[in-house]
């Protein structure tokens, strides 16, 4: 087990590039639910859409393309199942959310096999971003430095705009207590939407930056799905920072239990999860205290 | 000013309020007395539209008010729960400027430094979590934030619960400042000397129905319904 300084420097940019698209991912379904305990569990399905718009747009105008509107396409689709589904199911209570969006997982799987087929997409790394750069003294790939600071950024926006604007401070609000936020006049529904259109958003902007690096199939929605909910459920439900923090975790322990104990690296995130939930119940930063 | 018409609603099996009618005028404070669990809670929050209206109407201006708590509010309502429901994740300053920004345009009257000049304490602890304020400093924050939505009524739940003599003292000269500069308030309350000398009409309810009307002096003198309705 003797490796070099570089090896470990690469196990931790590895672990960071992984912590960021699961944060892309976990923070929308996080913020979704603590704003209006709505369990959306076809989160993940928007995600494997991300990456399937991508493919394809990527197909006619190149990377970029995908890159900018794919997030868009999915935000889309996200308003179709808002207004189509979700909105009536608001009151409906969790159990029959989770069946409902649970069902939702394979209707979008299938759908995404009749319109692009099970075999496998491939997208190429775009020019600007291909091949490895200089960093911490090791030669890492740049589309993957540009993944972390993809996610560095968002982060940095989301806590801008969640911190010091003022409809950070009515989004806050509306997941400690959306009654009375109401009783303030705000619009707690239509706030509801835009967050939910953000969040479906970024879930489809981690399937397009991870689309290059794994191969694009029907069920990478399905494998993701279980990594996000213990990344907010360590996290802690509805906040950013349990979103983020939750993500280091989750992509730490990952990474470097693959490197360290091979054997145990699939058990070694559940045992952390279970020892959360024993700890602290609720996870470590949840919005309501 | 508003008005409730045979309301009847409650929490969802359990109905609560059966046909209960009152009227809250233009420029007065109307106190709304009762026991523990008689239905006082439960009437502004219908008013407010957190609970469904069973049957029966509730007017603003004469006119219905729609369903929804957000468009109520819009329509000149403020509110100040039993609970105060302070926002926990924001700040002091936020808990003001979420109702401020919102209702504050062009030459409202109250404004961020009103509300600091009327409560003073708040100003000292504008940058600290909603949450780390004692019990009277969030009464005062609860009550600044709703005189921030710039509300021609404002209604309160039992503003004093919990609250140490010296502050209810404070809560209550502040409320007689606003009554004076002509707001009309809704006050439910336990306290039935700090209700009766702010109020000018009363009601009482029991068991979801109104039982006694009259002017504040009136039930101060009739031991009658104090005795059988408020149990002083
Ligand atoms: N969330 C709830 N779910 C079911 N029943 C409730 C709920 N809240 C109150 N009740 C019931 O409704 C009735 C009226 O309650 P309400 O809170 O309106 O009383 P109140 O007059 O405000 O009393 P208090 O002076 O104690 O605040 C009580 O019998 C109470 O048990
Ligand atoms: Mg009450």
């Amino acid at each position: 087990m003797a490796h070099d300084l570089g090896f470990w420097t690469l196990q931790a940019l590895n672990a960071l590039q992984l912590s960021m698209l699961l944060f892309l991912l976990s923070i929308g379904l996080t913020v979704i639910f603590g704003l209006m305990h709505f369990v959306n569990l076809a989160h993940g399905s928007l995600y494997a859409l991300g990456a399937y718009f991508a493919a394809s747009l990527a197909a006619i105008g190149g990377y970029w393309m995908g890159f900018f509107l794919a997030p868009v396409a999915v935000a889309g689709v996200g308003i179709l199942l808002y207004s189509g589904l979700i909105k009536r199911m608001r009151k409906s209570g969790p159990m029959a959310q989770v069946l409902v969006t649970f069902g939702l997982i394979f209707a979008l799987l299938d759908l995404t096999r009749i319109f692009w087929g099970d075999l496998a997409l491939a997208i190429e790394v775009p020019a600007l971003l291909d091949g490895r750069t200089a960093i911490l003294g090791i030669e890492y790939p740049t589309y993957r430095i540009f993944i972390i600071a993809l996610g560095l950024f968002i982060f940095g926006a989301l806590a801008f705009v969640l911190g010091r604007t003022q409809i950070g401070a009515m989004i806050r609000a509306g997941v400690d207590n959306d009654a009375m936020a109401a009783c303030l006049g705000i619009n707690v529904e239509r706030l509801f939407f835009i967050v939910f259109c953000v969040g479906c958003a970024l879930a489809g902007l981690a399937g397009v930056v991870a689309a290059p690096l794994l191969s694009v199939t029907p069920d990478m929605g399905l494998q993701i799905l279980i990594p996000t909910l213990i990344v907010i459920v360590i996290g802690g439900l509805g906040s950013l920072k349990g979103a983020v923090t939750g993500s280091l975790i989750y992509g730490f322990v990952q990474t470097f239990g693959a490197v360290l104990a091979p054997q145990l690296a699939s058990v070694l995130i559940y045992a952390l999860l279970a020892a959360v939930l024993v700890i602290k119940p609720v996870g470590l930063f949840p919005a309501k205290g | 000013m508003l008005e409730l018409n045979a309301v009847e609603s409650g929490y969802g099996e359990t109905q609560v309020l059966h046909g209960l009618t009152l009227e809250a005028q233009t420029g007065r404070v109307l106190a709304i007395l009762g026991r523990n669990g008689a239905g006082k809670s439960t009437t502004l929050k219908t008013i407010m539209g957190l609970l469904p209206l069973k049957s029966g109407q509730i007017a603003f201006d004469g006119k219905p008010i729609a369903g929804r708590p957000f468009d109520i509010a819009k329509s000149g309502i403020a509110y100040v729960p039993e609970t105060r429901d302070i926002f926990p994740s924001l700040t002091v300053r936020e808990n003001l400027e979420i109702a401020a920004k919102r209702f504050g345009s062009n030459g409202a009257d109250w404004t961020m430094e009103r509300v600091v000049d009327l409560f003073p304490r708040l100003g000292e602890r504008m940058d600290n979590g909603g949450t780390q304020l004692s019990g009277g400093e969030q009464q005062m924050l609860a009550i600044a934030r709703a005189l921030l939505m710039n509300p021609r009524l404002l209604i309160l739940d039992e503003p004093t619960e919990g609250l140490a003599p010296i502050i209810v003292k404070l809560i209550h000269d502040k409320l007689q400042e606003l009554k004076e500069a002509g707001l009309s308030m809704i006050l439910v309350e336990q306290n039935f000397g700090f209700a009766t000398s702010l109020a000018d009409d009363v009601v009482v309810v029991g068991k979801g129905q109104i039982v006694w009307t009259g002017s504040s002096d009136d039930i101060r003198a009739d031991d009658t319904v104090q005795h059988t309705w408020l149990g002083v």
